[in-house]
């Protein structure tokens, strides 16, 4: 082809390229935005100006009325709790499972490594199913029990093979052949040289452990019934999808049904906030992670 | 034997680390899997799963005959499909618009704003939905000037439910895609630029085939999952006035199964979505495979 310049076939330039880029961008980003933002700013206006369209970009007036609410609630406070116990429980566990299995099946030379794979990829495409699995939990007398939520996950074979993919392609074989030949234990090995050599698929399998337990409820809603036991989202269930807010806060309540009314508004928009900030808070710091660790553990899945 | 033996000896200590996960995983995989023959029979918790009534297929002509039996498995797949063919798309544009952008700090703080909402709970999406859709007060009817109840409207539940999956998970389905684009040589893109080639044939021409592997295999594993309708969701956002649209087999399951304890029938009416869920996954692949005789999977 006989280019000029650089002019091109459809006409633009690496600069009108760019912005148009940039723009369209700018545009994404917004609409990815702007739910968030706008339930940030509602959380602290005056729910009447909020029902009449005033806050579409700023905050009208300002309270933390509905967080203050919402902090006084005994049920959301103790789903915070219960949240925050579940989430590093399970993170925890689900990490110590996940590198249990992926060590062992990284090594080559394991003798049935190829079915022990098998035993555990077969999980991902088929299982038992919801009530199944339930009998099961029911069985062993794990019903309303916190464990619950965590056993009957077992080892997330997903995650688990990402980190055995990170190991066998990024953990110098070499180094762990001295080690045995230097007498040192499979254990030894695991806890020495693998776990501190593996930091960066460390953090993202934390990171995914600790969003997944921190947002689930449905396990809780199938196995833990007591209502004490709720993780934060359930608690939030009654707030946000039945808009019913707790007797205990309609008796402190003094003004009637309107001021009411306005509180539940408020709590709605304010016990978002309280529930999406922890993990929206600390993801941006773990984010360079993700690509390294996925891009390390992603090839040839 | 000996063989057996010896290596167990050996590696004992690798086998030992195996040994909770593996234990685990028969317990609460293995086992409800055996369990999966009470859709067969008549379960009674005394009598325990081998121990219950064999009926046969009792369980699925009861299903087959139920009055909403058809317009579940047709909300099931069309609620799927729709989110495959709308949702699946995503991505790839995003991804390959993203890589063409050649000011680091700014990509990365694109990216960071279209994960974010993928760290958020169902829960909170579905209660910022009821928000944003309420007739009075809601967001969209403020925008739009009217005072239309969505979550009332059969007609508006499937866009409702998958323009929010987007919203919610379109950013982190570029990561993979993104993983793949990173790994492209860049002495490509100089050559191409040399050649006067644009950002757009430079996407067409590099860029794309790349991707296509990938795109391919991500493809087969959604339509593994076709029927796989999260129960979430779709439970959270139903009301009595758009199930004609939101009335699908994953919250029947669990209301009869859980809510009114009748396990053996909803075992019957999980396994039914579990074999199309399969069917579908051995047709899919058989299509891709023909299609595509060099690309292997699994």
């Amino acid at each position: 082809m006989n280019q000029k310049n650089n002019g091109n076939p459809s006409g633009l330039s690496e600069r009108t390229s760019d912005i148009i880029l940039v723009v369209m961008s700018v545009v994404i980003a917004f609409i990815v935005a702007y739910p968030l933002y706008y339930v940030l700013i509602a959380s602290v206006s005056n729910p009447y100006d909020v029902y009449a369209g005033k806050t579409f970009l700023f905050p009208s007036g300002f309270t933390l009325d509905g967080y203050k609410a919402v902090f006084a609630d005994n049920n959301l406070l103790t789903g915070f709790k219960n949240s925050v116990i579940y989430t590093v429980i399970g993170t925890v566990f689900s990490v110590v499972m996940i590198y249990l299995t992926a060590y062992p099946l990284s090594i080559k030379d394991l003798p049935g490594r190829k079915y022990l794979s098998l035993f555990f990829i077969f999980t991902m495409y088929f299982g038992g199913g919801l009530i199944p699995t339930y009998l099961i939990v029911k069985q062993f007398g794990l019903i309303n029990n916190i464990w619950a939520l965590f056993l009957p996950g077992g080892v997330a074979v997903g995650n688990m093979i990402i980190v055995r993919n990170y190991f066998e392609n990024s953990i110098p074989k070499e180094l762990l052949e001295a080690a045995r030949i230097d007498g040192a234990s499979e254990w030894t090995i695991f806890y020495k040289l693998v776990v501190p050599l593996s930091k960066p698929i460390m953090a993202v399998m934390l990171v995914y452990s600790m969003v997944a337990y921190w947002n689930d409820w449905f396990t809780a809603l199938i196995y833990l019934p007591g209502v004490e036991k709720a993780p934060l989202p359930l608690v939030l269930r009654n707030v946000l999808i039945k808009s019913s807010v707790a007797a205990s806060q309609a008796s402190t309540i003094s003004g009637g049904y309107a001021e009411l009314n306005k509180l539940t508004e408020m709590i709605k928009f304010s016990s978002i906030i309280v529930a999406a900030a922890p993990m929206l808070i600390i993801f941006p710091f773990v984010q360079k992670y993700f690509e390294k660790g996925m891009m390390a553990g992603a090839v040839k899945g | 034997m000996v063989k057996v033996k010896e290596a167990v000896v050996k590696n004992w200590q690798l086998y030992l680390m195996l040994a909770i996960p593996v234990i685990l995983t028969i317990i609460f995989k293995y086992l409800p899997m055996y369990g999966i023959q009470i859709a067969f029979r008549d379960y009674k918790a005394s009598a325990g799963i081998t121990g219950s009534q064999w009926v046969g297929m009792k369980w699925f002509e009861r299903f087959f005959s139920s009055p909403n039996c058809w317009r579940m498995i047709k909300n099931t797949f069309l609620l799927a499909f729709y989110s495959l063919l709308w949702s699946f798309p995503v991505p790839i544009f995003l991804a390959l618009a993203l890589h063409q952008l050649r000011f680091q700090r700014f990509k990365t703080g694109v990216q960071t704003i279209l994960y974010a909402p993928h760290f958020i709970s169902i829960m909170i999406v579905c209660g910022m939905l009821r928000i944003f859709l309420s007739p009075t007060g809601g967001l969209i009817n403020l925008l739009l000037g009217t005072q239309v109840d969505f979550l009332s409207e059969a007609s508006a539940f499937r866009t409702i439910y998958i323009a929010s999956g987007i919203w919610q998970d379109a950013g982190w389905g570029i990561i993979v895609y993104m993983a793949t684009l990173a790994g492209i040589d860049s002495s490509q893109y100089e050559a191409a630029k040399i050649d006067g080639a644009s950002m757009f044939q430079r996407i067409r021409f590099i860029d794309f085939p790349e991707l296509v592997p990938t795109i391919v295999l991500m493809l087969i594993m959604s339509a593994g999952n076709l029927m796989n309708i999260g129960f979430e969701k779709v439970w959270l956002l139903q009301t009595d006035l758009n199930k004609a649209t939101s009335d699908v087999i994953a919250v029947y399951v669990y209301q009869q199964g859980i809510e009114h304890a009748k396990y053996s029938y909803a075992t019957a009416v999980g396994l039914f979505n579990t074999i199309v869920n399969v069917a579908l996954l051995i047709l899919v692949n058989k299509i891709v495979k023909r299609l595509s005789d060099d690309i292997s999977f699994v």
